[in-house]
């Protein structure tokens, strides 16, 4: 018999884990749900938009009640839980019903503050919660004309901004001489007070108040210091308190919230608790961001995997009013020894802050122009160091990033039709509507949604941006930690150390060892556990072809009719004529559709179906060729120009140096791609600058760079020292890629991985240590004596010839 | 009517991996999972027609390889958000052998 589940509290976090819980294990428990509202389980922080008359209720539900039904789960509303009788494991409602489980997860969120003021139990005194009070607000705008909004805060602000939009007088009342302090410093808080002013909202700020007025209906409220102000609707917006009530009469240990562990139990090992109702090493969050990520742990141990830990949250928040874009994440009041870069511009509008702490970036307030909160957010979570991008931080991300989408940086000023992702042709409308009415709230699932940004990626930033614009800070930028695919909790850099460490030397073992959650893998995993293997065991671990992408089995780039590409390596790009007969030949022997110089200084032949590679291969090996790795994590190529032998201008012989590290590098497996160049002087014709390891020739010697990318993100390269000969180029160069090959994340390119690791740390082992350098080296030729074998070579000689000969039928 | 037609022994193809079976008018994407369970299906993926035979296998789905959609094997439904499914051939193992079954206009021309 399936165990029973009871979840109390049918909001956000409660039906989050129902939700993380179906997709781990669907058949574990029999569920019933109890919700106080009567309504299926619903976006809460969208009340703000429904009551600013920019969403209507059905727009905002999450799951309605088929959801329910069809996963099987008995939904209860309207009936409030009113006890738990822990010994005999039962809870019972208002209306009397009683039901057992074997686990229980209280979710029952929190209640808004009422400051207990003679006159708070007027009729037209409320909070701002639910459904319903959104409906009272509503109602009242209808026949009343003055609201008063009691709290500052962002919610408070935020039911301000509605109740104008329906055509309210508005006064907020505010206790501090800060707007939102919680959130913003003074700059920030005195510049939304100036907008949401000019927009008619009226403010009493230091402001305390003493007494509501009224008979039956609140007609005003009182002050401290005696002043008065006419109200026929008083919101309270001032905080809110965990609801703990029934967790408390039930003997669960409560202080400010349910006390739970890192996996989200309370005292009692069979009740679980998330959502706003607890307290977690001492905090309550009142954000969604961190209750989703609760949300997954208690999914995660009521799947009985027993594996995920949750271990608080840093967060961030953005205001919900449209027009008016402020950001506020981490420690943003400075502290002493603390720096401030600070970006103010009052004609435009535009404040930001940033607080930093040993060149780590530690909070964040901005005001105007909010476009790369989430980006700062994400450096705070990863304790990126940002030495390096000090001097232009405040101009925002788009000096990185996003390159080739000029200035549409301005997300919220886009149109519907506006494309955001230009692979998969899909534009903003498209977006905002699946994050809307799918209730998506990570960049994962705008993907799996929407396919934006799920190929090649540059568009991410704007994806991210629609996100947190549509979302408010529900949107969650990033988890505090990243695991390395859907299998496993672990990430990248957990998996690497323990294959070292542990001495793990095949997959089963990493995943067993990792307690992956499927046995096989996924296709995002198993390469890199291939590769991650093959790089730490050279000689020892065997390749894995069935774990590879199709390209690097198949030794060729599948093309979109199901064809394959060729690419001859042609060292360092020289060629004879000779060579290129024999490739001409091939070309029409096997009728190559199409034939093209590539960008790489080789050439491509396209259109080559499965079954004629080996034999095509096989002329081309014949005629002194090795696969060119075009399709392959792996060395790709080495572009060289004239170089001395010719070139008047050139200082060494930049094509023969090309050949050389071509030679020493090629056959070699990677995280991503790789690509060298050799120029032979600086005016550098093969672009040494845009790629991973770059040579630039001078008279007195060689400059090497490194982490260029002339891709997705252009990236100039770091120069990282100049060498004198010839040798200490392939030394440094070999040393470098093992660097790379031992430490990178698998599909992390050198650009990204030198500025997650610093370029400082990678010169420091490669120029400054002689020894580490050495040692680097001799490991990369080591690992070359098994990398350099020519799998064309090897599959025209019939290694793998399952993997192209179709089986052929007839009718019998 | 349809009639079973060996096609390879089972160790033929790798575990974890496949083959394409091409008919007079069609291919067809044997799959072998790690316990040896066979599946086939219609090598075409609902997306666009990448060919499923060269996906990565892991447990009873393939990921097609032109944009990464995850097929199940058992039903040829894409999985997830994605939505569409390619024909389900049955398939039998006996005697190490796998056999084909498709109506006779699928065999042939
Ligand atoms: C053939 C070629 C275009 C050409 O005809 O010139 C090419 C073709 C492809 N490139 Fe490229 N790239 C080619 C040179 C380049 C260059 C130029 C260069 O190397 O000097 C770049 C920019 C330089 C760089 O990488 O820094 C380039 C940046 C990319 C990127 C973006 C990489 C990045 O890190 O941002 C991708 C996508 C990826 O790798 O994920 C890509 C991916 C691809 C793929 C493999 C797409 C795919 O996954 O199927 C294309 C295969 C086409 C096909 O159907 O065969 N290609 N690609 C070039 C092959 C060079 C060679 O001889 O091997
Ligand atoms: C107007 C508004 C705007 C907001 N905007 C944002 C925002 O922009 N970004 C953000 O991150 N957060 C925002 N929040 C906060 C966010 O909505 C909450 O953090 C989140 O909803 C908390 O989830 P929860 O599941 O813990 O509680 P809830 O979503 O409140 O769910 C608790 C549920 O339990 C029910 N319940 C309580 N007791 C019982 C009982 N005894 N029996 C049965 N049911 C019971 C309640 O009725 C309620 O439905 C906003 C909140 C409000 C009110
Ligand atoms: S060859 Fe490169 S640039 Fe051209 S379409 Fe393919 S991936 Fe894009
Ligand atoms: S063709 Fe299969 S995912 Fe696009």
């Amino acid at each position: 018999m399936k165990q029973k589940l009871v979840l109390i509290g049918n909001g956000m976090a409660g039906v989050r884990v129902l939700e993380e819980l179906l997709k781990l294990d669907p058949e574990r428990y029999d569920i019933t749900v109890f919700g106080a509202e009567p309504y299926p389980n619903y976006n809460r922080i969208m009340l703000s938009p429904v009551l600013a008359g920019e969403k209507t209720i059905d727009d905002i539900i999450l799951n309605d009640r088929a959801w329910y039904e069809e996963n099987g789960i008995t939904l209860h509303t309207g009936d409030p839980v009113v006890s738990i009788d822990r010994s005999h494991r039962k809870v019972v409602t208002e209306s009397g019903q009683e039901t057992e489980y074997d686990r229980l997860l209280l979710a029952t969120g929190s209640n808004p503050f009422i400051i207990p003021v003679p006159g708070h139990d007027k009729e037209g005194v409320i909070g701002f919660r639910d459904i319903a009070d959104v409906e009272a607000m509503l109602e009242a705008s209808k026949q009343y004309k003055k609201a008063v909004v009691v709290g500052g805060g962002l919610l408070g602000l935020e039911a301000a901004n509605g109740l104008m939009k329906n055509g309210m007088d508005v006064t907020v009342v505010h206790l501090m001489d800060i707007l939102m302090e919680r959130q913003l410093d003074h700059p920030a808080a005195e510049m939304l007070k100036q907008s949401l002013e000019e927009r008619g909202m009226r403010f009493l700020m230091e402001s305390q108040t003493s007494e509501i007025l009224g008979d039956d209906r609140v007609q005003g409220l009182k002050f401290a210091d005696g002043s008065q102000v006419e109200a026929d609707l008083v919101v309270m917006a001032v905080g809110i308190r965990p609801n703990i009530e029934l967790a408390e009469a039930a003997g669960l240990h409560c202080e400010r919230g349910i006390v739970v562990n890192d996996t989200m139990q309370t005292y009692d090992p069979r009740v679980y608790a998330v959502g706003e109702c607890v307290q977690h090493r001492g905090i309550c969050y009142g954000l969604v961001a961190p209750l989703f990520e609760q949300a997954k742990v208690a999914a995660n141990h009521l799947a009985e995997m027993g594996i995920a830990r949750y271990e608080g949250s840093v967060t961030s928040t953005k205001l919900k009013v449209t027009g008016i874009d402020l950001f506020s994440a981490g420690e943003f009041n400075e502290q002493e020894g603390d720096e401030t870069l600070v970006l103010q511009d009052p004609g435009a509008g535009v404040y930001k802050k940033l607080v930093v702490r040993d060149n780590r970036i530690k909070g964040a307030v901005m005001y105007g122009d909010t476009l790369d909160g989430t980006w700062y957010f994400q450096l705070l979570r990863d304790g990126t160091d940002i030495s390096a991008m000090r001097s232009t931080i405040l101009f925002g991300q788009h000096d990185l990033g996003d390159a080739g989408h000029g200035d549409e940086h301005r997300v919220a000023a886009l149109g519907d039709d506006a494309e955001i992702c230009g692979c998969n042709g899909v534009c903003k409308g498209e977006i905002v509507d699946a994050i809307v009415k799918k209730g998506l709230f990570t960049l994962e699932d705008v993907r799996a949604h929407t396919k934006a940004s799920s190929s090649c990626g540059s568009c991410t930033g704007l994806v991210e941006s629609i996100l947190a614009s549509t979302v408010g800070e529900g949107y969650d930028a990033a988890p505090s930690k990243k695991p390395l695919c859907g299998c496993t909790e672990h990430s990248h850099d957990e998996v690497i150390a323990g294959i070292k460490e542990q001495g793990l030397k095949s997959m089963d073992a990493v995943r067993s060892f990792f307690e992956w959650k499927n046995p096989d893998g996924c296709a995002a995993c198993r390469p890199a556990l291939n590769y991650y293997l093959l790089a730490n065991w050279p000689g020892e671990y065997h390749d894995d072809p069935q774990s590879r992408f199709i390209n690097e089995r198949a030794h060729g780039n599948i093309q979109k009719d199901g064809t394959y590409s060729v690419v001859p390596r042609m060292f360092g790009g020289l060629c004879t004529p000779d060579q290129l007969r024999a490739i001409a030949d091939v070309a029409d022997k096997y009728q190559v559709p199409e034939m093209k110089v590539t960008g790489g200084q080789r050439i491509d032949l396209f259109g080559i179906k499965k079954e004629d590679l080996p034999p095509m291969w096989k002329d081309l090996s014949s005629a002194g060729f090795v696969s060119g790795h075009a399709y392959g994590k792996a060395l790709r190529t080495v572009k060289t120009c004239a170089g001395k032998n010719w070139c008047r201008f050139g200082t060494q012989d930049s094509t023969g140096l090309g050949v050389k590290l071509e030679e020493l590098t090629w056959g070699s497996w990677m995280p991503h791609k790789f690509k060298l160049a050799v120029s032979g002087c600086p005016r550098n014709c093969a672009e040494a600058t845009i790629k991973d390891f770059g040579v630039v020739c001078v008279d007195s010697g060689y400059e090497l760079h490194i982490g260029g990318n002339g891709g997705i993100k252009v990236r100039v390269t770091d120069l990282m020292c100049k060498v004198e000969s010839e040798g200490e180029v392939l030394e440094y160069c070999g040393a470098f890629v093992q660097k790379y090959r031992e430490e990178a994340h698998y599909l992390e390119r050198t650009a990204p991985w030198v500025e997650r690791v610093g370029f400082d740390y990678v010169k420091q082992a490669i120029v400054d240590d002689t020894q580490q350098r050495k040692a680097l080296y001799d490991r990369f030729k080591y690992s070359q004596q098994f990398a350099q074998v020519d799998p064309w070579k090897a599959a025209a000689e019939g290694k793998d010839q399952h993997e192209f000969q179709p089986i052929e039928i007839t009718a019998a | 009517m349809s009639n079973w037609i060996e096609i390879a022994a089972l160790d033929d193809i790798p575990r974890l991996g496949s083959r394409v079976v091409k008919t007079d008018t069609m291919n067809v994407a044997v799959f072998r999972t790690r316990d040896d369970q066979v599946f086939a299906l219609k090598d075409e993926c609902p997306h666009k027609q990448g060919p499923l035979s060269q996906g990565i296998v892991s447990g009873t789905t393939v990921t097609c390889p032109l944009h990464n959609w995850k097929i199940d094997l058992d039903s040829g439904c894409a999985t997830g958000p994605d939505e569409g499914c390619t024909n389900v051939y049955p398939v039998k193992v006996e005697g190490g052998k796998i056999y084909l079954g498709l109506k006779t206009d699928e065999a042939a021309a």
